[in-house]
């Protein structure tokens, strides 16, 4: 795996691992997490409430099978709305999983070992939700199929020319990496839980799952192969997802989608946000399951620098469209700026710069990068303001077309929101259930930090 | 409230017989309670209710009731067997008894599958539209104009179209009721036998008939025999939409109630003073129509130009080269102002400031085209007015050029006010022994300071017999109801506004075993032998002169009219206008309009669906009648949009909401009539605001001194249109509407063209659509469309279009394939207005179609955007990617898949639409594969005209062209090579295979300086 | 009477080095049929056991390619073959069109034949291996190296080896029942 490489290790600068731990304290420490620590009250509260939450989208769903889709705010012309943008948000947040364990995993940054694993859940997790929403957005959800190349009794094939179909191959490719990805990082784990536990049936459950793992050099040799292929292979998908998401948009001719320079933007305000939920995740569980020692400030001023610079690209593009739309001398583009600013929905527009341009400016100071009520505040900002973001492009774009007299609004209805708040609900239930039940830091990785790691040459 | 409750005490005294049991009217009360789209629900879950089952029970004999106790099992199982036989009554259709006669040829039996062709007529306020009804299997399913006739020549009006969802509206009276309950035809015969028999002794001094405005020979004639029958017997007519003014004038003019009737296509100039003529409801409007838009061609040279002098905004004003709001008390100072201007007696008057400029523009203009110009007055101005108008048409010897008088068309034509007022103090007195209402709704709409209401409901009156098509208002204080048969279930007869003369042919036998009002008065007039059929053609054998009448019948039913009863123009004199009677209001005070309304007409249509939900020309307002009141105004007052005021005049209060209207004058305030029906059914009740109590018998059409003052608190209003201009809020202005005025159109011819795409600029080879046989394509001409809403309505008629309900209006979920967008440019007090109708464009580089995933709208190889509804999924992607946004999508299970009626309404060509899919307009695909068939059988290519869309077809302005472009020769490519041919949005390369011709105006220059 | 088949003999190490370089010593002995056992990977730990390249990479680009020509072929014969309609004017073979559609299957089916070619090779899922016949085994999970020379190995001698063996350091030996 990656080792800790001079660069990295500065002066002022925390570790990425806290010293006095050895392969075995490592092991012992996460796998107890799993395999010792008792049911504490607050897991099974919060794990209680996120379930009931998660009740929303049940309910919405039904009632939506039921009545169709007129229960949600949409109409003729705002076409798409919550449904598209909690999609593409929560798309986005899958994002950063694949960037650490992929991306960073090629860059050779090994502080990413100790979070990566969590950040791999949350990912699938996220897009899970995210999978919810263009099934129930559909006027026929039962036919949904039709979306995919089948040979069928009609004779009949989707639309390739459709950035509806990328999407449907984009995404289920994604998780579909995601998952593997995830999983044959999870094996050599999931036989140390194996090997540490004295209850036959935890062992016979995570013994299957690790398919008889035995750590041999030559498993390990083709594993590290793999490892790496797939983070190689990971690294343009998540890229291309995002891209594909915001061809949606840029592929359609309404102002405000029709521009060149959404898949950029798309991808690094995916990982924008992606981190900022990677804070909002990791901040409260090394607090809650004491394991600063391995997700460090280190770790959370990292990903502070990462929002940080993702958050100039996404500002920079939010000018850059502005300007377009100036420049390029297109009267429609032009006046979606202007009402933008000035319409009726300028208030979430100024709300968007605020949230999402402004006030993480202060992630320049150096303490407030370090200190992580206010990096979770922070976090907590970014996401919210990139679900704005999604809002203005996808709703506020289609209010104000090419003809004046389709001019609309949109309201949300309390099945919007019901729908989002389930899949928010849902999304914390999987996360409650992953650190209950599997190894939350990648034990094998974890411990190739330590300095005994190194095979010293005589 | 109070009323409400006084009215059901006295229903219980009516009917003392009814306690806990339910009657057709908590029957009707109890479908009312759904309101909103569900309204569209069918009897069937009424007859699961066991009152329904009681009150089917009194349809039995009297004792079965008595043996059969409500527990039993076989009176429940009769009871049960009953209902379902009452719901499904309406699942079986029969042709009518006697033979009628398809307009075209047709085999001699029916084909499944192929329509036929009946010619009609419908009727509104005594005029007859003349139509064409398609029927399959005997069941109507489609009105369209009856292009042989003069009055109509292919055009309809928007009631006319509507019509036919009346025939099979469900909450229509089924049945006679004597005191609410159930009874029948027979027994209502035996019933009047001796009230007659005793009238027959009287003379008939105690019988009053009220009908309304009557232009069929046979009824008249029906009236004549029941007057030599009863002597003192009353024909008394009143409709709230008279022209009592109109005819005080012809009488004040001529002595004699003449009928003026115009030629639109020999004016130069037309002055119109309140007259909205090109509006459904207006006599002649269809043909109208018609020769207004044949001289509003730019390129033919002789462009005609309009001068609109008007109160309230309206097509006609929007229409107008000059545009000139005034209140409604100003026109007749302006009118007095253009008789001294041109130089005849009775003048005299001054203008307000701003307005002797457009006089003196409109005086040297009528005075260089004497003899072939038209000045118009509006049937609401006071009669003083029409006299000036006569006065100056004659002056300028219009009369037997452009303006011709003829035979009044209304058969009874009195006062209708004053002939109500008789018959109420008749009532009042005691008089009336007998009373018939038939066909009309006084206790709705009568002016409120006559008190008919009252004088209903003091039962003295000791027999009261309503007929109409539904239970309304009126009927629950009369005794008796008869359940009126719909004129596509009757026959009949009625004059065009040329006097022409329509045989009203039934299409199907009635629905709900109705009767017509011929069947009622033949009761009178002591015809009970013969048939509906047997009345009028009785009547016409009587008048026939010529040898063959069977041939003459067969050929007039067939034709829809009859030859040579068209009036001939007579030679009258007018007198010259008498002094001014009006006194000069007060510029502060503020005057209040009343107007039909463009969508429900006085009310009679609340209970119609596609009526309730059409678009209202100027406001793009459905289901409700707000005040209308100027920009300026509302700024005095304070007053946005949706905010609630209260109305304050002669003592009565109204609390309505506001609409803001460009281009409405100031100090005055304009509403319409028809809503806050409250018994109208499960559409129309309770849908808007009751504005009669406020229209008094003295000022039924405008009058000052109203009071208006903030109510707090708003009302939802539902338009369509999200936003009325074309300039938008950053200074752009947006060539929707391309539009120039004449001069500056030839100096300029091109103009239209700017923006336009050369064909080569695409990166992928285009699709060669010369090489096929036919490619379709349309253009729509501005200067002619006159925004008269027919398409919309021909479209919902012929694609089974639903309605959705005010809330999903307003939500913006309404389902109309074809919009006619408004837009107001330029000064808010005195805007230009332009129509625009927006069908799908069938582009060919449709970008819906690019953007659905399932590929469930694709192109056909003759360039129609084709929607295949059973493959779509329902992303709305289509609809988003849309630069038109004409795509309609189906939020909820929006069409009724229960109710029987509508099932059999349904065009069959055409798929009845589900939830979650997405429709739009198909070029009339089913229309245009029918004649393909067709014409492959024949051998041979469909001729150019033959194939029409349904739009098109109802267009009275001939606006519309359909065709085949690969034909160079066909109508639609000679518009398509007009340099006014430009396509909307066309910068985005969209290549719309619909394209409009833009609009030209005609302005006086001297005005325009 | 003759001993019991035994798998062969495991020694057990504390720290990466000393298994590294057991096994260096092991190969250099001459000892073919050999492995050694890790808690994480160790890249010299395969080099020294004489493991010098696995086959994965290869399955990896031919599971690419292959979902790179199926993706792209699929979408060509649907439009231009299978069913060819006029889509907004486009031609049927759009082909700038198919080019996500296609890189998301390269993506899938490459990723997806590593991740079975890495199990596949290694014989996974595996549930019994008779080292895990050795009680002390289970350490290899945690913090304990392993080296096992199998008993198939030609110069397999269970004294000579477990003397060898005991010549490398090694913290302790045992022998791997069958």
């Amino acid at each position: 795996m990656v080792r800790p490489t001079e660069v990295e290790e500065g002066e002022d600068k925390a570790p990425v691992l806290a010293p006095g731990h050895s392969f075995a304290s490592i092991t012992d420490k996460i796998s107890g997490l799993v395999l010792k620590r008792p049911l504490h009250l607050g897991w099974v509260a919060g794990f209680f409430v996120s379930f009931m939450v998660m009740q929303g989208v049940l309910f919405g769903a039904t009632y939506l099978f039921v009545k169709g889709v007129g229960i949600w705010g949409v109409n003729i012309p705002i076409g798409w709305g919550f449904a598209i943008v909690n999609f593409v948000w929560w798309i986005g947040i899958g994002h950063a999983g694949t960037l650490i364990s992929a991306i960073l995993l090629l860059l050779r940054q090994s502080w990413r070992n100790s979070i990566n694993r969590f950040a791999e859940a949350m990912t699938l997790f996220a897009v899970a939700q995210a999978g919810v929403f263009p099934l129930l957005h559909l006027g026929r959800p039962w036919v949904f199929y039709w979306l995919f190349p089948y040979p069928n009794t009609m004779g009949y094939w989707p639309n390739f020319r459709s950035p509806l179909v990328w999407d449907v191959f984009a995404v289920s490719t994604y998780f579909t990496i995601s998952l593997v990805f995830w999983f044959i990082g999870l094996i050599p784990d999931l036989a140390s839980l194996r090997d540490r536990t004295d209850n036959s049936f935890i062992r016979f459950t995570y013994g299957m799952l690790a398919m008889g793992w035995r750590g041999s050099a030559r498993h390990w040799a083709r594993f590290e192969t793999a490892y790496l292929l797939l983070a190689g292979l990971a690294t343009p998908l998540v890229l291309s997802v995002h891209t594909v998401v915001s061809f949606d948009f840029a592929i359609g001719i309404v102002p405000g989608w029709h521009t060149t320079i959404f898949p950029p933007y798309f991808v690094a305000g995916a990982i924008y946000s992606g981190f900022a939920m990677v804070l909002v995740l990791a901040i409260p569980i090394r607090k809650f399951y004491g394991v600063k020692d391995f997700i460090t400030d280190r770790h959370l001023e990292n990903s502070a620098m990462v929002m940080l610079a993702t958050g100039l690209i996404v500002a920079y593009g939010y000018g850059m469209e502005a300007f377009m739309n100036w420049y390029g001398g297109n009267p429609y583009e032009n006046y979606l700026r202007w009402a933008r600013l000035h319409g009726p929905y300028a208030p979430w527009y100024l709300a968007l710069l605020f949230f999402n341009i402004f006030l993480p400016q202060i992630l320049w100071i150096r303490r407030i990068r370090t200190n992580p009520v206010w990096l979770f505040l922070i976090s907590m900002d970014v996401l919210v303001g990139m679900w704005l973001e999604r809002f203005i492009i996808v709703v506020v774009s289609l209010t104000r077309d090419f003809t004046n007299s389709a001019w609309g609004m949109y309201y949300p209805t309390r099945w919007d929101w019901a729908v989002l708040m389930g899949t928010l609900g849902m999304f914390c239930a999987l996360m409650f259930l992953f650190v209950r039940l599997l190894p939350m830091i990648s034990i094998f990785e974890l411990n190739t930090l330590l300095p005994e790691a190194e095979v010293k040459h005589k | 409230m109070m009323e409400e409750k006084n009215r059901k005490q006295h229903v219980e005294a009516v009917c003392p017989s009814k306690k806990d049991k339910l009657d057709l009217e908590t029957a009707r009360a109890r479908i009312a309670e759904t309101k909103g789209p569900e309204y569209w629900r069918s009897l069937e879950e009424l007859a699961g209710s066991t009152e329904f089952q009681e009150m089917m029970h009194r349809e039995f004999p009297k004792g079965a009731s008595e043996w059969a106790d409500s527990v039993s099992r076989r009176g429940f199982m009769k009871l049960m067997g009953a209902s379902l036989a009452m719901a499904g009554m309406t699942a079986c259709t029969k042709q009518p008894l006697e033979p009628i006669v398809p307009y075209v040829q047709q085999p001699e039996e029916v084909v499944p599958g192929r329509p036929m062709f009946f010619a009609s007529a419908f009727s509104l306020g005594g005029y007859a539209s003349p139509v064409l009804v398609e029927s399959h299997l005997y069941r109507p399913t489609k009105v369209e104009g009856n292009d042989k006739h003069p009055a109509s020549m292919g055009g309809t009006d928007v009631f006319a179209q509507a019509s036919v969802l009346d025939m099979y509206d469900p909450d229509r009276s089924q049945n006679v009721t004597y005191r609410g309950e159930l009874s029948t035809w027979g027994e209502f015969m035996v019933a009047m036998r001796d009230p007659l028999i005793a009238q027959n002794a009287a003379n008939g001094a105690g019988i009053r008939i009220l009908t309304g405005t009557v232009s069929s020979p046979t009824l008249a004639d029906q009236f004549a025999q029941i007057r030599s029958r009863y002597p003192e017997a009353k024909w008394h007519v009143y409709e709230p939409v008279n022209r009592d003014n109109v005819i005080a004038g012809a009488q004040m003019a001529f002595g004699q109630p003449v009928e003026t009737t115009y030629k639109f296509d020999a004016a130069d100039v037309i002055v119109s003073l309140d007259a909205d003529f090109l509006y459904a409801g207006f006599p002649g409007t269809t043909r109208y129509a018609r020769d207004f838009a044949k001289r509003r061609n730019p390129d033919a040279g002789n462009m005609s130009r309009m001068y609109v002098i008007e109160s309230t905004p309206s097509s006609t004003g929007a229409k107008a080269d000059h545009h000139l709001p005034v209140r409604a008390s100003d026109i007749e100072p302006f009118a007095r102002a253009l008789v001294s201007g041109l130089g005849s007696a009775g003048g005299g008057g001054s203008l307000k400031g701003g307005q002797q400029k457009y006089l003196d523009a409109i005086v040297k203009d009528l005075q260089s085209h004497r003899g072939s110009s038209v000045v118009i007055a509006g049937d609401h101005q006071p009669p003083a007015v029409h006299v000036l108008v006569h006065a100056i048409n004659q002056s300028l010897g219009n009369v037997g050029k452009t303006v011709f008088y003829t035979e009044p068309v209304n058969a009874n034509p009195i006062n209708q006010t004053d002939s109500l007022k008789d018959l109420i103090a008749d009532m009042r007195a005691g008089k009336v022994q007998m009373l018939v209402i038939a066909g009309v709704n006084p206790l709705y709409d009568a002016p409120p300071d006559l008190g008919f209401a009252d004088a209903l409901k003091s039962s003295n009156i000791p027999l009261r017999v309503h007929l109409g098509l539904y239970q309304d208002e009126t009927s629950q204080y009369c005794h008796w109801h008869i359940n009126e048969a719909h004129y596509l279930e009757s026959w009949g007869d009625a004059r065009a506004y040329d006097g022409t003369v329509s045989i009203v042919q039934p299409l199907i036998a009635p629905l709900y075993g109705g009767k017509s009002v011929y069947e009622l008065m033949a009761l009178f007039a002591g015809q009970t032998e013969a048939t509906g059929h047997g009345h009028v053609q009785n009547y016409w054998r009587s008048k026939h002169t010529g040898a063959d009448f069977d041939a003459f019948w067969r050929k007039s039913l067939h034709d829809g009219w009859i030859e040579g009863s068209t009036f001939e123009p007579k030679s009258v004199t007018a007198k010259g206008a008498a002094a001014s009677s009006a006194t000069s209001q007060n510029d502060n005070s503020i005057e209040i309009n009343f107007r039909r309304d463009p969508s429900i007409y006085d009310g009679r249509f609340s209970n119609n669906g596609w009526l309730q939900e059409l678009p209202k020309p100027m406001t793009k307002m459905t289901w409700d009648n707000p005040l209308l009141m100027g920009p300026a105004m509302a700024e005095r007052m304070g007053v946005k949009t949706q905010d609630l005021v209260r109305l304050e005049l002669n003592g009565k209060n109204l609390t309505v909401p506001v609409w803001i209207q460009a281009g409405h004058p100031d100090y005055s305030v304009t509403c319409f009539l028809g809503y806050g029906r409250a018994r109208a059914g499960r559409v129309g009740t309770g849908a808007g605001f009751d504005m009669y109590p406020l229209r008094f018998s003295a000022t039924p059409w405008f009058t000052t001194g109203v009071k208006i003052s903030k109510a707090g608190g708003t009302y939802l209003l539902a338009s369509t249109q999200g936003y009325q201009t074309m300039e938008t809020q950053d200074g752009d202005n947006r060539p929707l509407v391309r539009t120039r005025s004449l001069d500056e159109y030839q100096k300029e011819p091109n103009f239209a063209q700017e923006g336009n795409p050369p064909p080569e600029l695409t990166l992928y080879p285009g699709y060669d659509y010369a090489k096929e046989p036919y490619a379709w394509g349309m253009t729509i001409d501005l200067n002619a469309c006159v925004g008269c809403n027919n398409c919309i309505l021909a479209c919902q008629s012929e694609n089974n279009i639903p309605i959705v309900g005010k809330e999903q209006v307003n939500k913006g979920r309404h389902m109309h394939w074809l919009r006619v967008d408004a837009y107001y440019q330029g000064d808010r007090d005195n805007p230009k207005a332009y129509f625009q109708p927006v069908p799908c464009m069938q582009c060919e580089n449709a970008p819906c179609e690019l953007v659905c995933p399932v590929g469930a709208t694709t192109h056909s190889s003759e360039g129609l955007n084709d929607m295949v509804y059973n493959r779509c999924v329902g992303t709305r992607y289509c609809s988003n990617n849309c630069p038109y946004k004409v795509r309609r999508f189906n939020f909820f299970l929006f069409q009724d898949w229960e109710t029987p009626q509508f099932k059999m309404m349904r065009n069959p060509d055409v798929t009845v639409r589900s939830r979650g899919v997405m429709e739009k307009c198909t070029y009339c695909v089913q229309r245009i594969n029918h004649h393909r068939i067709d014409s492959e059988v024949a051998g041979r290519k469909i001729a150019d005209g033959e194939l029409q869309t349904a739009c098109q077809q109802s267009c009275p302005a001939n606006a519309i062209s359909f065709g085949n472009i690969n034909d160079k020769n066909s109508q639609v490519s000679k518009q398509k090579s007009n340099q006014r041919n430009y396509g909307l949005l066309q910068d985005l390369n969209t290549r719309p295979r619909t394209t409009y011709l833009a609009e030209i105006r005609n302005p006086n220059p001297e005005l325009e300086a | 009477m003759r001993p019991e088949p035994i798998f062969g003999m495991m020694a057990e190490f504390d720290t990466p080095t000393d298994v590294v370089v057991a096994a260096q010593r092991t190969t250099e002995a001459g000892y073919i049929r050999i492995d050694a056992y890790s808690p994480f990977p160790i890249e010299e730990l395969a080099e020294a056991i004489g493991f010098h390249k696995n086959g994965v990479a290869l399955i990896t680009l031919i599971g690419g390619i292959l979902g790179m020509c199926g993706g792209f072929m699929l979408q060509w014969w649907i439009n231009t073959i299978s069913y060819p309609v006029n889509i907004g004017g486009r031609p049927p073979n759009s082909w700038p069109a198919f080019i996500p559609v296609t890189f998301e299957m390269t993506i899938l089916f490459a990723g997806l034949s590593a991740v079975f070619g890495m199990l596949v090779l290694n014989g996974l899922p595996m549930p019994y291996h008779p080292v895990f016949n050795v009680p002390r085994f289970e350490l290899v999970t945690k913090d304990k190296f392993f080296l096992v020379i199998f008993s198939s190995d030609p110069r397999f001698d269970t004294i000579k080896t477990r003397a060898f063996l005991e010549g490398l350091g090694a913290k302790s030996i045992s022998e791997v029942p069958s």
